[in-house]
């Protein structure tokens, strides 16, 4: 499979399995929240398509697309969700609390960018040229220890991406109405080089990514990453305060699978399709063939 | 083995944090001034950044920031040690220890943990004032996945010190998230050995406990039975042990002292046994009364105990702030008099 193909597989793969996720969350199937990564896909797979083995994810409590990017399996996911013992932590977690080999994410906003420093810190004093790579979105700079982190990711130059990922909006709440000043500069700061990109195409965001991450790995320095993107989903199951008109342009306009999907002839297209909806299918009646 | 043996509580501590360092390279100690010369606030850390300049880092004055860090070193598989400068400060580490770092193991479902030590000294009496003489391990006592600790001034057989050896293992074994809480006026306080103990029977009855950490019976060699029952931890206990002698010689009322090393998870074996002996229990403790450490001692003890419990008193801290002049400080903060004053009325 070529590239291109291959980068929409596993785009798709996210899409296929939120998607059902959520057509499924009705039935009564899977029990407390989920945030989706609807219209986000190319961030983690453009970021994570470039770690090694040793590298360590961080993640947030939009965590399923970034699980699946690193190589997670949907059917210890689905089961996770509909929280099974053979869910990718035994059920306890949830969608938010995941963690398998060196990928981790967790539901507080602010204190997991601290936690990620000192996985870079004890990265950095292995000296095995592993990183860390840390999701966050736009609404945690609101944290105080975001900043503490920044202080001392720089300071002593932790090998660290921190990755962005500015959908404009936390929960209900627009950028605007929470986030003073650019954003660049909050890491600029902290001497940290923020690089910036206004793009939902994977081709963009993954040779930036590619580049940003061997800066890190090769410098052992920090870096940041700051994605504009679009949240096309709601925030958690059906929380959404945005006018539809506007939710329906950014489905037109920033969509990373129509956007990428394009380059790919219909059929190569279509066969994609095919397979991956199948293997998310069957993921998903597997987990829930899974004992309680 | 300890290059002097130590003489008190602090040097005991200093040994223990030393003897880490030496004997575990994944031993990582983050704090705020914490370097040499100056060697900490209160001098815990003197020596260790000279000896181990790689491993002992300064921090920004960062609480949260910095037990962040140590829970993703501690999630890498470091054994990070981190200083909170003074125990008031614990306030904002709250986040981190009771969401982040006491959560992994549980939340990931055992697939990992974070052994970090928090150590921190806690109290007043020293005339600093409302923001830096509280004792709030109250607020962390009954966190899941925590261990609260604290040392007692006692020699004890291991070279570095009961305190020191209490810390070390903490560090050292790394098996889970551990608040360590010392006290201002424990760090001078000689370890007791030798004649300073000859008058008192001196039981470590924590193999009663799951945790086995030391839990000590005290009471004075061929006193007769006590009457009561003190319970007390940390610099409490010395008073606690003052008081029980004071009660003997000059009230001729007696009282066997139990003292826990581990706080959290409570494991109250021994102190329920004796207890049950003479039916009446006093906890004794820094913090302020409500929702501390003796309601829940007590809550145990009667679940546990029932009509065999007769009579059951808690003394603490004022429920106010902690004034700085030492003649309202003392009006506010439990002393030598109110214990034995309580005990009196009790027997
Ligand atoms: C400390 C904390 N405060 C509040 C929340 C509730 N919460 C969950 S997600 C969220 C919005 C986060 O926005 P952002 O960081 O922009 O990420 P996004 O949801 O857009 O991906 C909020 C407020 C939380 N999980 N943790
Ligand atoms: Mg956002």
């Amino acid at each position: 499979m070529n590239r291109n193909a291959e980068l929409f597989q596993k785009m798709l793969t996210i899409r296929s399995f939120e998607t059902l996720l959520l057509e499924k969350f009705s039935t009564g199937i899977f029990t407390g929240t989920t945030h989706t990564s609807l219209g986000q896909e190319a961030n983690a797979v453009g970021v994570l398509s470039h770690i090694q083995e040793n590298d360590v994810v961080v993640s947030n409590h939009r965590c399923h697309g970034h699980f699946l990017a690193y190589g997670g399996d949907p059917l210890a996911l689905y089961a996770e969700l509909m929280g099974k013992p053979d869910g990718v932590c035994g059920g306890v977690g949830g969608s938010q609390h995941l963690h398998w080999r060196n990928f981790y994410s967790s539901g507080l906003q602010g204190g997991t960018v601290a936690m990620a420093a000192g996985m870079a810190m004890a990265e950095k004093r292995k000296g095995d040229k592993a990183i860390v790579i840390d999701f966050m979105g736009d609404g945690t700079l609101g944290e105080g220890i975001v900043y503490e982190s920044l202080n001392m990711i720089s300071l002593w130059q932790l090998p660290i991406l921190i990755v962005l990922e500015n959908n404009h909006i936390a929960q209900t709440t627009p950028a605007e109405l929470a986030i003073a000043g650019d954003i660049s500069q909050r890491f600029e700061a902290f001497g940290i080089p923020a690089a910036r990109i206004d793009s939902s195409d994977i081709l963009e965001i993954s040779p930036l990514a590619e580049a940003l991450i061997g800066r890190v790995r090769n410098e052992s320095r920090p870096q940041a990453l700051i994605i504009d993107t679009a949240r096309l989903g709601t925030h958690s199951k059906g929380d959404d305060t945005r006018p539809g008109e506007v939710v329906e342009a950014l489905w037109q306009e920033r969509d990373p699978l129509t956007i990428h999907g394009s380059r790919l002839s219909e059929g190569v297209r279509s066969s994609i399709t095919i397979k991956i909806e199948a293997y998310i299918q069957a993921a998903f009646t597997r987990a829930l063939g899974k004992e309680d | 083995m300890a290059e002097n043996s130590p003489t008190t509580v602090l040097s005991s501590l200093n040994q223990g944090l030393h003897q880490s360092l030496q004997d575990d390279p994944n031993v990582i100690l983050l704090g705020e001034d914490i370097l040499d010369p100056y060697g900490g606030s209160f001098k815990v850390t003197r020596g260790l950044s000279s000896k181990f300049p790689e491993r002992v880092l300064t921090t920004p004055i960062s609480e949260a920031g910095i037990t962040g860090i140590a829970g993703g070193l501690a999630l890498r598989g470091f054994h990070p040690v981190v200083e909170i400068m003074f125990g008031d400060f614990t306030t904002l580490i709250v986040d981190q220890v009771i969401n982040h770092i006491t959560k992994f193991d549980a939340m990931y479902h055992g697939q990992t943990s974070a052994p970090v030590v928090i150590r921190t000294p806690m109290g007043g009496r020293r005339g600093y004032g409302p923001t830096h003489s509280q004792t709030l391990e109250k607020l962390f006592l009954g966190v899941p996945g925590l261990r609260v600790l604290a040392p007692f001034h006692l020699q004890g057989d291991d070279p570095i010190g009961s305190p020191g050896k209490l810390l070390y293992d903490a560090v050292i074994q790394g098996s889970s998230p551990t608040l360590f809480v010392e006290n201002k006026l424990q760090y001078p306080l000689k370890l007791l050995s030798g004649d300073d103990i000859k008058e008192y029977s001196i039981t470590d009855r924590g193999a009663l406990t799951q945790s086995g950490l030391p839990f000590y019976e005290l009471h004075l060699k061929g006193a007769p039975a006590a009457d009561i029952t003190l319970a007390s931890y940390g610099y409490m206990a010395k008073l606690a042990l003052d008081a029980l002698h004071q009660l003997a010689y000059q009230h001729e009322i007696f009282c066997e002292l139990l003292v826990p090393t581990q706080l959290a998870p409570f494991e109250l074996a021994p102190l329920l046994s004796s207890a049950r002996r003479t039916g009446k229990l006093i906890t004794i403790e820094e913090g302020t009364l409500s929702l501390g450490w003796g309601a829940e001692v007590l809550a145990r003890a009667s679940e546990n105990l029932g009509a065999e419990l007769k009579s059951a008193r808690r003394i603490a801290a004022k429920e106010t702030v902690v004034p700085a002049a030492p003649q309202l400080e003392a009006e506010v903060l439990p002393g030598v008099e109110d214990i034995i004053q309580q005990v009196r009325e009790m027997v």
